[in-house]
């Protein structure tokens, strides 16, 4: 219990104050502007950590990423332009309240579901995240094989867009972990003779040029519209009776939110999707819904915020990033020189409770800060596209060379910037492909180790119960999909067969 | 995913009014195509590694398994060809990519030889005033502001060893 209260006073110090707030200020702000999502923000601000202490660096990181659920909101209501993919549900209900004069209502009942599922995932978080550490330090080779082969197959079925592109870009991920030095005899691969290859791709300009400048470039299309003027906001705090109305819907979202976070591949998006159709299913009125129902906003946006703070406890406690942003942020701290894992609680507890606890007072700032400063935040989406997206370019550009003082890394950027706009033009996620990178050399590894122990013989994961029960459900996740269409293609061939002729 | 497109409701705009239109069984072929590609250049590279066995694994095992399951995967997507609408067609707009790409190009030819500002005042430039279409004064003021500030962020405050002029 001292590990967690000692966390407080890491938290407490001036200079991580500070840069929490710096964090939760550059979520919402990216938040509201559609465009760059937090995995691309904090792809382009990695190398600014790099002077930080580990603890301050991923305090601010992580303040990015729940900031910005917050965010996300405000664009949502007040102009039906979802800043961040897991306010698109927020939009229907959301935008519906504006209309009708109750913007403030809207913002006020979501910032206040966003705290209550923030703060009910942080705690679990306290409590889950060490056990689960504890369970897996006894981890080995075999078991490690099999959860990151499950990460990363969890990941790309849930991902945006057509499964198989997303397993493509797995796979091209796992390869792209290859390029360099072999960790076992030291012969190089994939290196086309090249000094800089020698060493392996380095994580951050990957992600720095995929996520970053590849969403930079896919927004240069003049994707988004001039956002028209917003509805007006006032009456921001909830009438007790709205109150009442959401406090089930919120209660719930928080739940939902936080059991998908957890599970690689869920997050934000999907989880503030469930919840909106679970409110919907349950409720008496459903033809409410799309018309200004208070639980539509409620849920979505309780949910998105317990889930990005859920999916922190697969990260911190078995090292196995659960979604792109969360792959960020461990290469994060990779760079600080720290291997998440569940050696982490023990190793660095005061890495991991400052960080933990650092969300306590990051939700408490946002909650404060998001009611008052909408105003603002409204006025800043004034600012153009056109202006923004040459700083954020330099601001990418600039910051790879002071990874390793290196022009060749702002060449690996642009390459890799051009290569994730080209696949998001061509259907691909670029998120799989990060997160199977960020896995890959782990996952070669101990298949290699376990091979060898097992003498050569893949019966060996089966025969240990955690790899194995890891693996079987790896084989039902390929499997069912692959079952269910061809039982649906079998049902829709015999309804032909019996249409009348 | 399990949320059902019926859950949510109908409305009158779709929430990505500006989405190019998807693109051809063509190009999507050639997209299954270049995957199967690379899998297959991925593949003799491993073989040239040396696969070893299960027993033994060499340098090149992993990368083989992992380059036969791409070029599985890029056969499947070759077969679905018709099946798939996610690709967006490559539009006149993807004109400004190009130039904004060539534009950083340069940036990285130069800036190791004359210092990040002019090509910094210059990217930040064409990208206002060519691709976003700003006026001469806006473009003209907003990029020496940009320049300026990131001189004072990268060398003033984060005291960066990027190569700079004064």
């Amino acid at each position: 219990m001292s590990a967690v209260l000692d966390g407080f006073a890491v938290v407490v110090e001036p200079k991580n104050l500070l840069y929490c707030l710096i964090g939760v200020i550059i979520g919402m702000l990216i938040g509201v502007l559609p465009g760059l999502g937090p995995a691309a923000t904090i792809a382009i601000l990695l190398p600014v950590t790099f002077g930080l202490e580990p603890v301050t660096s991923i305090i601010m990181l992580a303040g990015i990423f729940y900031g910005a659920q917050y965010g996300g909101t405000i664009t949502s209501v007040l102009l039906r332009l979802p800043g961040e993919a897991s306010s698109v549900v927020t939009v229907f209900d959301g935008h519906a309240l504006a209309r009708q004069g109750k913007a403030g209502t809207a913002l006020g009942i979501a910032a206040i579901g966003s705290f209550v599922g923030g703060t009910l995932s942080i705690v679990a978080l306290t409590f889950v995240a060490p056990l689960v550490a504890g369970f897996a330090l006894d981890f080995g080779p075999p078991e490690y094989t099999a959860l990151a082969l499950l990460g990363i197959l969890l990941i790309a079925t849930i991902s945006n867009g057509s499964r198989l592109k997303a397993f493509i870009a797995a796979a091209i991920g796992l390869l792209l972990a290859t390029v360099g030095r072999d960790d076992f005899i030291s012969a190089e691969r994939f290196t086309f003779g090249s000094l800089s290859l020698a060493d392996g791709l380095d994580f951050v300009p990957i992600a720095m040029g995929l996520f970053g400048l590849g969403e930079i470039l896919y927004n240069l299309e003049e994707r988004h519209r001039t956002p028209h003027t917003p509805a007006a906001v006032h009456n921001i705090w909830p009438s007790r009776s709205d109150l009442r109305q959401a406090s089930g819907a919120i209660g719930r979202g928080g739940v939902i939110g936080f059991v998908l976070g957890i599970l690689p591949g869920g997050g934000a998006v999907l989880s503030s999707l469930a919840a909106y159709a679970v409110e919907k299913r349950r409720s008496r009125h459903p033809e409410r819904f799309g018309q200004g129902a208070i639980e539509g906003v409620a849920a979505p946006e309780t949910a998105n915020n317990a889930a990005a703070t859920s999916s922190f406890i697969p990260l911190l406690s078995l090292g196995i990033p659960a979604n792109a942003t969360m792959a960020v942020i461990f290469g994060a701290l990779l760079i600080q020189g720290i291997t998440p894992g569940p050696q982490l609680v023990t190793e660095h507890p005061d890495l991991f409770w400052g960080v933990v606890n650092s969300m306590y007072i990051g939700n408490v700032l946002l909650l404060i800060m998001s009611l008052p400063l909408v105003g603002l935040f409204v006025r800043i989406l004034r600012v153009r596209a056109a202006i923004l997206a040459p700083i954020t370019a330099l601001i990418t550009l600039i910051g790879a060379y002071t990874v390793r003082n290196d022009v060749f890394d702002i060449a690996l950027v642009l390459f890799f910037g051009v290569l994730g706009y080209l696949m998001k033009k061509a259907g691909f996620d670029p998120g799989p492909m990060v997160l199977a990178f960020v896995l890959g050399s782990l996952l070669e590894s101990s298949l290699r180790r376990s091979l060898l122990m097992f003498d050569g013989n893949p019966g060996g994961f089966f025969a240990r119960p955690i790899s194995g029960v890891l693996l079987a459900s790896f084989i039902v996740v390929i499997l069912l999909p692959v079952a269910r269409s061809m039982r649906r293609r079998h049902r829709s061939g015999r309804d032909r067969l019996n249409e009348p002729v | 995913m399990n949320t059902r497109t019926e859950d949510l409701p109908d409305t009158e705009e779709p929430a990505e009014p500006d989405r190019p239109p998807a693109a051809g069984p063509v190009t999507n072929l050639v997209i299954a195509l270049l995957v199967v590609l690379l899998g297959g250049a991925a593949m003799a590279g491993s073989l040239r590694l040396g696969v070893g066995s299960l027993a033994a694994p060499g340098p090149g095992t992993w990368p083989a398994v992992v380059s036969a399951v791409l070029v599985m995967l890029g056969l499947a997507l070759a077969v679905r060809v018709r099946h798939t609408d996610d690709a967006e067609r490559f539009t006149r707009s993807g004109l400004l990519v190009l130039a904004a790409v060539a534009s950083m190009a340069v940036f990285v030819a130069v800036v190791g030889t004359i210092g990040f500002e002019v090509p910094t005042a210059l990217l930040a430039f064409v990208w206002l005033r060519l691709l976003g279409r700003e006026s001469w004064r806006t473009s003209i003021v907003v990029s020496l502001a940009v320049t300026f500030a990131l001189y004072l962020i990268f060398v003033g405050a984060l005291d960066v060893t990027i190569p700079h002029l004064l």
